[in-house]
């Protein structure tokens, strides 16, 4: 019962969706929006009150394993452990999808409970233009994955889900990106309604500016921990593959970085009208083309868990329905968007047309590389793409940016001085200087680009306090310590890389019990190798002593684990984390004959990758906090007078 | 000149929509193969990994008889399992080069004595580069290469009794 009350609240979710928009579309048209804007207001509440309950009671349906359901018998298996239970839910194809209609539902009704700035018939076309996208993914539920199908007879119990699955890292990072992903439909609404309504300004701006904020803070964290959770799951030492799937969630974060710095133009300055529209249309249609990676299988990747090709059809034609039509629409209107302020070369606003500029090429490049198998594939050729091909073009362009990033932030908007600037990036090219020659000579020359890096993420970190110089840092406005920490933030996660990429040591060899290695200063010992149990596993366990010097040895105990259902293999990594780095150890396979593979990384400061990521993340929460508390403190004002 | 340009976002969506369509409906084969085949073997320096045993240099080994390349690792564990092919391959007169992967020389010099050494030559390949320029994926991989120094064959995986006379019969092809 439970199960078809799940698909009625689905079907009330998209009888409401519809109602969203053609009322939202007549409250557009009509002269006077306000009246009917309440009915679209409440009608986008209740749509989210449905699609949450649907997606509720699919997570009991998992939460009880209910074999009787069959993407439960599919995924789930009674003696899993209750957290993983509950993560299944989303872990397969139909219910991460039902995960992400339900935040765009959410996120629509969070529109139109918060947004008090723009105009009604903008609203009420944003309204209209949220549920115009929902449509598309109820229809895609119900027709074509339908997470409620029931299985008859119910089997004993169910299939298990994938083991590399089976981690706290699932349980949270896949819902953060959706967040993100789908937090970025609001900007892209709301672009489309500014469009729809020519209505483009600081106020529109301003409205958006907070959902591309957490949109973009949401997709930051859990690009942070999807990097971590692949570093310690998938047991290669890798933090970042360049995979199409890591790569799909990567182009939306570099689209809502550039919308996030030229909504700031036009919220602030009322420059950059087009090509902010442009670039809030872009970053959620990245998110679409991302969720369209991972779930057709269209692509070959290390991290697609619940791929079907067969689906693939259904999404890109509502792929191409909403970014073809946003397009169009833009490709229509925008010759009616009259040119906002214009600004000189040097000047605050330039150099956030260059990080705009900047972080296009490289969402360019790294989606031409991501869909350049594809080409090939038309012309007859196989071939994959992998890091050598970003390194080469990604990167350059990186640490061009990284350069714009340390000089933008002491630019006055409108008009300055390339003197005043030199003036005032003195002492971070001092310090990326000094530290271009100390860690070149340290490393031995071997990989200069990573030197480059690691000077520069020096430079970085110094010229991003700067705009904190001389302020009273009581009366500081959150935005800049915002933009203060999330710089910061990008200087500790690239000296994270460079110190990865110029000091890690890696050891492989078979080795006997009993045998010693030495990677870096450490010196392992490969005590035993032993059975142990888990709940739903068995696996071979290394007990490693590790030790530096003559310190104090400590153990590490990598696994290789077999989970019966389904029957698979994992290798657990064992990782101890040190003020200066990781000791990161695999256990591979035996050799028959005593001898186990083993895998060892000395990684010196490879945390500040993800320490960096968070504070990055930290920083957009702070901004969001300052912008959050002056729009409410304007509301209250209008209230007032 | 400004109207072409507002158009140009939905031109570029509409040429990738087009692209994936056809990869939508043409799924690939998802075994990689290596676009070397049929190609000369790129120019490798490789040191010698053994005091006892030369490196791999093509320039010195480009003309004359037909030869295997083979890429392994004392750490990999079916290349253990292909030990005793190789050996047999050696005994029917093929000369079998060898890349060793991300390896150290003790730990070669282990494996050889456990398992047979069947290599004329084994190159030193600690950063991965000749693996990446040959094309080969993971290992253990086989190259069979023809007298003119060109790459015929690719066997991905180690390599079974069953696949023995298939080599040997590549490798005659290639005089």
């Amino acid at each position: 019962m439970i199960a078809e009350a799940g698909l009625a609240a689905l079907w009330l979710a998209t009888a409401f969706a519809i109602a969203q928009l053609m009322l939202g579309a007549a409250a557009a048209r009509a002269g006077d929006a306000a009246m009917m804007l309440a009915g679209v207001r409440r009608i986008a509440l209740l749509q989210a009150v449905f699609a949450l309950g649907a997606f509720l009671i699919l997570i009991r349906l998992f939460a009880t394993s209910d074999m009787s359901v069959l993407l439960v018998a599919q995924n789930s298996h009674s003696l899993k452990p209750m957290l993983y239970k509950i993560a299944g839910a989303w872990g397969n194809h139909e219910g991460s999808m039902l995960l992400w209609v339900t935040v765009l539902a959410v996120a629509g009704a969070g529109v139109s409970l918060f947004e008090r700035r723009l105009a009604a018939g903008t609203l009420a076309a944003t309204l209209a233009a949220q549920a115009a996208i929902a449509i598309g993914f109820y229809a895609f539920l119900a027709f074509a994955s339908n997470p409620f199908a029931r299985l008859n007879p119910a089997p004993a119990d169910g299939q298990g889900l994938n083991p590399l699955l089976q981690d706290p890292g699932l349980a949270f990072h896949p819902p953060t990106l959706y967040l993100g992903y789908v937090g970025l439909s609001v900007a892209f609404s709301f672009a489309v309604a500014a469009l729809l309504m020519r209505d483009v300004g600081p106020a529109f701006a301003k409205a958006m500016r907070p959902w591309v904020l957490g949109a973009w803070i949401f997709l930051t964290i859990g690009i942070t921990a999807g990097s971590y959770w692949a570093y310690y799951e998938l047991g290669w030492g890798g933090w970042w593959f360049w995979d199409p799937v890591e790569n799909a969630s990567l182009m939306p974060w570099l689209a809502a970085t550039a919308l996030l710095h030229s909504v700031n133009v036009l919220a602030t300055r009322d420059g950059l009208r087009a090509w902010t529209l442009m670039l809030a249309v872009v970053a959620f249609s990245m998110s679409m083309v991302g969720t369209f990676l991972v779930r057709s299988g269209i692509l070959v990747s290390v991290h697609a868990f619940a791929v079907d090709p067969t689906r693939g059809s259904f999404l890109l034609a509502l792929l191409g329905l909403y970014i073809g039509g946003a397009l169009a629409l833009f490709g229509a209107r925008v010759g009616t968007v009259t040119q906002g302020a214009t600004f000189q070369l040097i000047s605050r606003e330039a150099a956030l047309v260059l990080n705009n500029l900047l972080l296009s090429v490289i969402l360019g490049v790294v989606l031409i590389g991501t869909l350049y198998p594809l080409v090939a594939q038309a012309m007859g050729v196989q071939l994959s793409i992998g890091a050598p091909f970003f390194e080469k073009t990604a990167v350059p362009i990186a640490l061009a940016l990284v350069a714009g990033t340390a000089a933008g932030p002491l630019l006055r908007w409108r008009k300055d001085s390339a003197q005043a600037l030199l003036s005032r990036l003195t002492i971070p090219v001092a310090i990326t200087g000094v530290s271009f020659a100390l860690f070149f000579a340290l490393s031995g020359g071997d990989s200069p680009i990573a030197v480059v890096v690691l000077a520069l993420a020096f430079g970085l970190a110094a010229a991003s306090v700067a705009p904190l110089w001389k302020r009273k840092l009581r009366r500081t406005p959150l935005p800049i310590w915002g933009m203060v920490v999330a710089h910061l933030g990008i200087a500790v996660s690239l000296a994270g890389m460079a110190a990865d990429t110029l000091f890690k040591q890696e050891r492989l060899a078979a080795v006997a019990v009993g045998d010693a290695l030495h990677v870096g200063p450490f010196k392992v010992l490969l005590a035993d190798v032993r059975p142990t149990v888990g709940p739903n596993w068995s696996a071979m366990e290394a007990r490693l002593r590790v030790q530096r010097g003559t310190s104090a040895p400590f153990e590490l105990t990598p696994q290789q684990r077999f989970f019966s259902s389904p029957p698979t293999n994992t290798s657990e990594a064992a990782i101890v984390t040190l003020w200066d780095g990781q000791v990161y150890t695999v256990l591979g396979a035996p050799d028959g004959a005593g001898r186990w593979q083993l895998r060892l990384w000395w990684k010196p400061f490879v945390t500040l990758i993800w320490a960096g990521g968070g504070l990055v993340a930290l920083g957009g929460l702070i901004a969001l906090a300052g912008r959050l508390r002056s729009g409410w403190r304007a509301a209250r004002e209008e209230a007032w007078a | 000149m400004k109207k072409l340009l507002i158009w140009l976002p939905l031109g570029l969506f509409v040429i990738v929509f087009a692209l994936v369509v056809n990869g939508l409906i043409e799924p690939s084969d998802r075994l990689v193969r290596s676009a070397m085949v049929g190609k000369p073997l790129p120019a490798l320096r490789l040191p010698p990994l053994l005091p006892d045993k030369d490196g791999i240099d093509t320039s010195a080994t480009r003309s004359g008889k037909p030869r295997m390349l083979n890429v392994f690792a004392s750490w990999c564990i079916p290349c253990v399992a292909e030990a005793p092919q190789l050996m047999k391959l050696k005994q029917a007169g093929a000369e079998i080069d060898a890349i060793a992967v991300r390896d150290t020389t003790g730990d070669v010099q282990a494996f050889l004595a456990r398992n047979g050494d069947p290599y004329t030559r084994i190159g030193d390949d600690r950063a991965m580069r000749a693996q990446l320029s040959l094309g080969s994926s993971g290992v253990p991989e086989t190259f069979v290469i023809d007298s003119r120094g060109v790459i015929v064959d690719q066997h991905i995986g180690d390599i079974r009794a069953e696949d023995v006379p298939k080599l040997l019969a590549a490798l005659e092809k290639a005089k």
